[in-house]
């Protein structure tokens, strides 16, 4: 039993098979790894959903930056001017665009990005906020709406032994399935330096067999009487749940979460941090064949001391994110994987008398990578002379883009058709999304 | 005829009446009543959110077998788990899920204010009044944090008067108009009107009710004393026209029942509360079957057509719910009495099918939420009660352990009763993870497969126990036979382990993880 196995198409279960018991597969990570990636470099370039050659992507690395970063001392710099405080900005590979000093790595990076400086929202509080930007739905107390990472798996099949949607460090908000339910939530771990949690038998071989024997062929066969003529498919789902929790335990795959075989000098690019590992944790896990990674830098809520904190968080994110990119490009993996990084909001232009920045949801930056996304590309500007008239916070802004917009065009460089309408559990027929592509991001 | 023959028996008879007809009616089998043990570990999950211990199962068994399941359920309406479990259930329809404003929302002492209202035996209708109504300081007067859970983030103190119309709606009403907020209703989803005359619902319907809490506010010189209404203009753009409207206060329907026509939150609340306001009434029985079945008469829980079709039960428990004065002990006493609540989840001869379910032809298999999970398993590896009686330790260990845990395992939010699939990851955190691993490693202090493993007198009495403490019933003889024979002939630390083995084996099991 696999991860929608029933779903599976001839062709790939054919390709999958080969894999498995090929001499590709045996001998741990490393080699299955190659074996995969070779395997999905011969389906490249992909066919999209019209069966058209394309450029979609077809996994997701979320860096999420909990706690709102400013976008004034990460990618959107004014110096010199009343807003600016005391960062300082340095050039970019993108001619003539500038980003804070305190991301050098970064800059050299950043002519694979599209750089979005315009992003606006309606959300000033974390949690509606990260609710917002995760799904792209204002919160709705009727409903809970899947995060894009959901949707990228429900909309997709795979023959994976290991979740295909993982949130790395334990978000306080972590991506959830929403409406299409519990299955597409995303599988939490924590740093990967520390083991995989709940995977490990809590007992020898032999005393396992006898539970997992004793649960199915007593206990759940004694249940099973008298109910419904197929519990399992029909109802509970309960035993195959288990079926494949055991198979995940004795996967080979699992070894993609295993970092500690990437060599010393990649850990050090993307940095000592519990982040940086989840960063790279993530290009073994889509690499493997994962679609969705989540992976959370949290600390960025400076309403004290604003330049301090974000300059310390730069320092982590910086590395990791600017080795990312690299390693995906020489992975092969750019074109393939989107890359977002952002937070649920920037921060305010005025700094506060304590020194920090408040929460800014109308002028804040995100940036994107990978897939069909244009490189090189920085989108929208803020004012330097925001005006301080509430009602027209939008004219500070040159070409915004709507968090909505911007789950369209991520969905549409996923290939999936966001028209569609979905059945919620409340019988209420709901598109994935209400946005509309920005093409200007698109390559 | 006694109160409780009026108050329980009677319309708990007449539930039955009309259920058994519709299962007729579509010529269905009933379930025949299943076991006492069954029916107990029900009333439980329902009213504390845990199975039983087997020190409660074995003071059952001294209960005359006629009066088992009313004496437990009184027992557990008099205890203080009940209360608190009702009341937190109850709060997140009040209040959700999330944090809330920091400064203005105290959940804890929020949710202490309902508990003792429930435990108490205040009328349901005013502990609803209370809140709708309320003013002052949140710490001071804890209804009031209802309305300051709404509150955002630079909104300069006012209540988000959408958000409080919406969770009026949904929690006390039955009914989702939160859709109206921006538009009419476009799909047909909203009724509002009278039985004879409906009418659709529009988005002005629902901000002449938003608009009872535009002027409530923490805010200028007052500040100090809490939450007040301010004279305010309500004014809002409805979809369509150019310029905004001053919206006043007003009900979205059976507007003769609104007697103050002040505008008032007094007002409203009197309104709502009304007994002849069947939707109050509804959406309250709906939501406490919810919690007894597993699953509601009308899903979802909140969604309730005003002016029907509705499912058979639903009537005639609202009806006796307000003629009771909105007592919730004598709610759940009814829903407990009924042959409905009492058959079986399996037939003898048919296979059941979900047209059995959805008729409670038999009582509904429905998954744990995983704050129940958490709490039956830390129940189940105890051989004692945990109860407020318990030592700090076992109380703080429930606590802590369960907060944990149901975070891990996913907990649901708002959306409590919606049908949920078991996910790899929740398998994983019963079969291999800390929680259950610590609960039955060989521990005679603490744990119960440890203390059966010493203390049972064979290994015929160490299954039968472990099956009463995890499962909450015998083992049948297959069972039996195959269980002791795996235990057979292990001695002290290794029979500890062996036991420990078979709870394993019972906790990770559908029968436990699932209510039936």
């Amino acid at each position: 039993m696999t991860y929608n196995s029933e779903c599976e198409s001839w062709h790939r279960m054919q390709r999958r098979q080969w894999l498995s018991h090929s001499m590709l597969s045996i001998g741990g990570l490393g080699l299955t790894a190659i074996a995969e990636s070779l395997a999905r470099a011969s389906e490249s370039p992909r066919e999209d959903r019209r069966g058209q050659k394309s450029r979609k992507a077809r996994s997701l690395i979320v860096l999420w930056l909990q706690g709102g970063p400013s976008q004034l001392d990460t990618f959107d710099p004014h110096v010199g001017t009343l807003i600016g405080g005391d960062v300082q900005s340095i050039r970019t590979s993108i001619p003539e665009i500038e980003i804070s000093d305190s991301l050098p790595l970064t800059a050299e990076q950043l002519h694979l990005t599209t750089l979005v400086r315009s992003l606006v929202s309606k959300e000033g509080d974390h949690e509606r906020a990260t609710y917002q930007l995760k799904t792209g739905w204002r919160p709705d107390p009727t409903i809970v709406h899947p995060s894009l990472g959901a949707i990228l798996c429900h909309q997709t099949e795979d023959n994976l032994e290991i979740p295909r949607h993982i949130s790395i460090l334990n978000a306080q908000w972590p991506a959830r399935g929403g409406y299409l339910g519990g299955q597409y939530d995303a599988f939490q771990v924590d740093d990967p330096n520390n083991r995989l949690p709940n995977l490990r038998r809590p007992t020898s071989e032999p005393r396992m067999r006898v539970r997992i024997d004793g649960l199915k062929n007593v206990v759940e066969r004694e249940f099973a009487r008298g109910r419904f003529q197929d519990l399992d498919i029909l109802k509970t789902q309960h035993e195959s749940a288990t079926a494949k929790a055991l198979q995940m335990m004795d996967s080979q795959q699992v070894a993609a979460f295993d970092i500690s075989q990437e060599p010393e000098s990649k850990h050090e690019r993307f940095g000592n941090s519990s982040f940086g590992r989840g960063c790279l944790a993530a290009i073994r896990l889509i690499e493997q064949g994962v679609r969705c990674v989540e992976i959370q830098l949290s600390g960025w809520d400076s309403h004290v001391n604003n330049q301090e904190t974000q300059s310390e968080r730069c320092v982590i994110l910086d590395k990791a994110l600017s080795a990312l990119l690299q390693e995906l490009k020489d992975r092969e993996l750019l074109d393939s994987t989107i890359v977002v990084c952002g937070g649920e909001f920037g921060r305010s232009p005025n700094i506060n008398g304590v020194g920090g920045r408040d929460h800014w949801q109308h002028g804040f930056s995100t940036l994107l990578a990978g897939g069909p996304l244009r490189r090189g590309y920085v989108h929208g500007a803020t004012a330097s002379k925001p005006t301080s008239d509430p009602a027209k916070r939008l004219d500070d802004v040159r070409q915004p883009i709507t968090v909505q917009d911007l789950h369209a065009t991520l969905l549409d460089s996923l290939d999936i058709d966001f028209s569609q309408e979905l059945k919620t559990p409340i019988g209420r027929p709901l598109l994935i999304s209400e946005g509309r592509v920005v093409r200007e991001l698109l390559g | 005829m006694t109160p409780w023959q009026e108050n329980v028996l009677l319309p708990a008879r007449q539930i039955d009446q009309q259920i058994a007809a519709e299962i007729d009616r579509v010529g269905l089998t009933q379930a025949d009543t299943a076991d006492w043990r069954t029916i107990c570990r029900r009333i439980s999950l329902g009213l504390v959110g845990n199975s039983l211990s087997l020190e409660e199962l074995r003071a059952i068994e001294q209960i005359d077998s006629e009066h088992r399941v009313e004496w437990w359920t009184d027992y557990l309406l008099a205890d203080s788990r009940w209360s608190h479990y009702f009341s937190e259930r109850f709060s997140r329809a009040f209040v959700g899920t999330n944090e809330g404003p920091f400064l203005l929302f105290r959940r804890r002492i929020f949710q202490l204010w309902i508990a003792d209202e429930f435990r108490k035996g205040t009328p349901y209708d005013q502990i609803v009044q209370r809140m709708l109504a309320a003013e002052g300081l949140w710490t001071d007067k804890p209804e009031v944090n209802f309305l300051t859970s709404t509150i955002k983030n630079g909104s300069d103190g006012r209540v988000d008067e959408a958000v409080a119309a919406g969770r009026t709606s949904r929690a006390f009403l039955g009914m989702r108009i939160d859709c109206m907020q921006c538009h009419d209703d476009v799909l047909g989803n909203v009724s509002l009107g009278e039985p004879g005359a409906p009418k659709t619902g529009t988005q002005l319907d629902f901000h002449q009710l938003a608009a009872y809490f535009s002027g409530a506010r923490v805010a200028g010189p007052n500040a100090l004393a809490g939450l007040r209404d301010e004279s305010h203009s309500y004014q809002v753009q409805l979809l369509g026209d150019e310029d905004e409207t001053e919206v006043k206060p007003s009900v979205p329907y059976s507007k003769s029942l609104d007697i103050r026509k002040d505008g008032s939150r007094e007002a409203l609340a009197a309104w709502v509360t009304s007994p002849e306001n069947k939707a109050f009434s509804r959406a309250t029985v709906n939501r406490v079957w919810a919690l007894l079945f597993g699953k509601p008469l009308i899903d979802p829980v909140d969604d309730i057509p005003l002016n029907g079709p509705f499912p058979p039960a639903l009537e005639t428990l609202a009806d006796a719910f307000a003629a009771s004065h909105f007592n919730l002990r004598d709610l759940v006493k009814t829903i407990v009495s009924t042959h409905t609540f009492r058959r079986d989840s399996r037939l003898e001869e048919l296979p059941v099918t979900a047209e059995h379910e959805s008729t409670w032809a038999t009582f509904p298999l429905t998954q744990l939420r995983p704050d129940q999970v958490a709490a039956s398993l830390n129940q189940a590896c105890r051989l004692q009660m945990i109860d407020d009686d318990s030592s700090i330790f076992s109380q703080l260990e429930r606590s802590f352990t369960r907060n944990d845990f149901t975070k891990e395992y996913g907990d649901r939010g708002e959306d409590e009763f919606k049908a949920q699939n078991v996910t790899v990851p929740q398998r994983l955190i019963v079969m291999n993870g800390k929680y259950l691993r610590d609960r039955i490693d060989d521990n005679p202090i603490a744990n119960a497969s440890s203390q059966i493993g010493f203390l049972a007198i064979d290994d015929e009495h160490a299954v039968v126990a472990a099956y009463l403490a995890t499962l909450n019933r015998l083992p049948t003889e297959t069972e039996r036979t195959a269980m002791v024979d795996e235990l057979a002939g292990l001695r002290r630390s290794a029979r500890s382990k062996g036991v420990g083995d078979l709870f394993w084996i019972l906790l990770n099991s559908t029968e436990f993880l699932w209510n039936h």
